[in-house]
């Protein structure tokens, strides 16, 4: 009954999720849920797959076992058709920003809804100024990306990202290679976002920090499983080792500090 | 032994996968071409970056290329007699041959290169990623306008080469070395056919425009996605196209002048 109730209150329900690419295990019967209006995130050591998550739940990526149900759909029982029509209820930001280069900010923030809508341009102009101004840079409409800085890509992709009013928006490393100030700013945008247009948000990190200030519900990654899941206070009080590790930093632990190796003084 | 077998075995299985994801690319872009023509506003910039922006190159190339044939012509004809079908030497050698090859080989080097870096970087940056993600097809919005643009700009780019070629042997024939120049192009006009020679060369240069925009459009879209991957793709688009273009007119011109 519980476990039912949990199900419906997720958009994103992920059950034996296995994939590898060529020999690599990637995930392995791994299960979680994406509950509705809540920041969830999934963290983890570099190259534990997460960003490999995010491409699987927007189809980009097909899993070998397992399901993936978006908003109460078989992501790889769709057809192209089907697909396209969820992503258009899906928003990513990507680690690089994934900016349109030959387009000014202006218009790659207008490009979906010129491309999913018939509106006239006047109504699209109305709309990309104020997804920018919710991002805090309407003025900065008409540089292009190679003029922005990092923090201020990251925040030009996020209002096209929100172009569309989806229902969830999918982070990849959202904080890395940030100043504390732009860090600080899409900390706040990423929380504003969620709780006043009541969107789901997903959060692909390993900056525990930042991500636990804002996460309501946060899954640990590694090897292909998740190892630990709890709100950030439940894991900062966890008795595992590993959760230990992660959530503090430590250098040396379950995950150890030097690859694996023959003995140091054979080698010598 | 056996380690040497499975290095060819596992070259034959590479290559013959690529193959195969290199007609699946082909035919997911030949699935977008109509609805492609309908927006011509897409292939119109894009005909600018591949066909308009080659046009230097190609009208050099062919002016100096002419212009060595008229040299070369008139030292050879005029052992013979026959310096007054140097017309018909140039206009035949640039029309059948020259024209199409160099001008696809150039075409390939100068917009096939630069085809295949941008939309390698667009992968590599994750624009293509991010297009998906909006919904809407990399194929049909990035790949189809620029395969269109290509298999449209070859010919006239071939037509260009070709025409300023014989310019190019009418100035160092006709001006330089005093060919008369009424014979030059008369004899131009009386032998050149236009089935048999300027169409064919029509075609030769719609199939390596073809052939080459599919290359290069592919290497970039199956570019590992890291600088050197992107750098890799792009050379192997040269030798790829330079290799197809010439390998393709040796089977054209057997079709199309010789009795095979």
């Amino acid at each position: 009954m519980e476990e039912n109730n949990t199900q419906n209150s997720s958009l994103v329900t992920i059950r034996n999720l296995s994939f590898a690419r060529e020999q690599r295990v990637i995930f392995d019967n791994a299960s979680l849920d994406i509950q509705h209006g809540k920041i969830t995130a999934i963290m983890g050591p570099s190259g534990s797959g997460k960003t490999t998550l995010l491409k699987l739940i927007g189809g980009q990526l097909s899993q070998s076992q397992g399901s993936i149900v978006v908003d109460g759909q078989h992501i790889n029982q769709l057809n192209r058709s089907e697909l396209y029509a969820l992503r258009k209820k899906m928003g990513m930001l990507f680690q690089s920003g994934a900016l349109l280069t030959d387009l000014n900010v202006f218009d790659n923030v207008a490009y979906p809804i010129r491309e999913h809508t018939a509106l006239p341009e006047s109504i699209i102009r109305t709309l990309v100024l104020m997804k920018l101004q919710a991002v805090g840079l309407r003025g900065a409409r008409q540089l292009y990306p190679n003029e922005l800085s990092g923090g201020m890509a990251r925040r030009v992709a996020l209002a096209r990202a929100i172009a569309l009013d989806p229902m969830m928006i999918m982070y990849d490393e959202p904080f890395t290679g940030q100043d504390p100030i732009s860090m600080g700013v899409l900390v706040k945008l990423i929380k504003t976002l969620n709780d006043s247009v009541g969107l789901t948000s997903i959060i692909v990190s390993h900056d525990v920090e930042e991500t636990a200030a804002i996460a309501d519900y946060i899954y640990i990654m590694s090897s292909g499983k998740i190892i630990g899941q709890g709100t950030p206070q439940e894991l900062q009080q966890s008795k595992s080792e590993w959760v230990q590790q992660f959530m503090n930093g430590k250098p040396d632990g379950p995950v150890k500090f030097h690859y694996s190796s023959d003995n140091y003084f054979d080698d010598l | 032994m056996i380690t040497f077998l499975s290095t060819i075995g596992h070259s034959v299985i590479v290559t013959l996968t690529k193959t195969g994801r290199g007609a699946l690319f082909l035919k997911q872009t030949l699935t977008c071409t109509l609805s492609v023509l309908c927006q011509p506003r897409l292939i119109s910039k894009q005909l600018f970056s591949v066909g308009v922006l080659t046009i230097l190159i190609i009208t050099i190339s062919g002016l100096f290329v002419g212009m060595v044939l008229g040299l070369q012509g008139y030292y050879i004809l005029s052992d013979f007699g026959a310096e007054e079908t140097l017309g018909v030497m140039i206009a035949a050698s640039l029309v059948r041959e020259l024209g199409p090859v160099v001008s696809a080989l150039l075409f390939a080097g100068r917009a096939g290169s630069s085809l295949t870096a941008e939309i390698g970087l667009m992968k590599a940056t994750e624009q293509l990623s991010g297009m998906e993600m909006m919904a809407v097809d990399p194929i049909q919005r990035i790949v189809c306008p620029r395969f269109l643009a290509g298999c449209f700009s070859m010919p006239l780019l071939a037509a260009i080469f070709s025409m300023v070629g014989i310019l190019g042997g009418q100035l160092v024939g006709v001006t330089l070395l005093g060919v008369d120049e009424g014979a030059f192009w008369s004899q131009m006009q009386s032998s050149i056919d236009f089935y048999d020679d300027i169409l064919n060369g029509v075609i030769k240069s719609l199939v390596f425009g073809f052939v080459v925009t599919w290359i290069s459009l592919f290497e970039g879209y199956d570019a590992i996605p890291t600088s050197e991957g992107v750098s890799r793709a792009t050379t192997r688009t040269v030798v790829y196209s330079s290799f197809a273009i010439l390998g393709m007119d040796f089977i054209l011109t057997a079709l199309m002048f010789g009795d095979i």
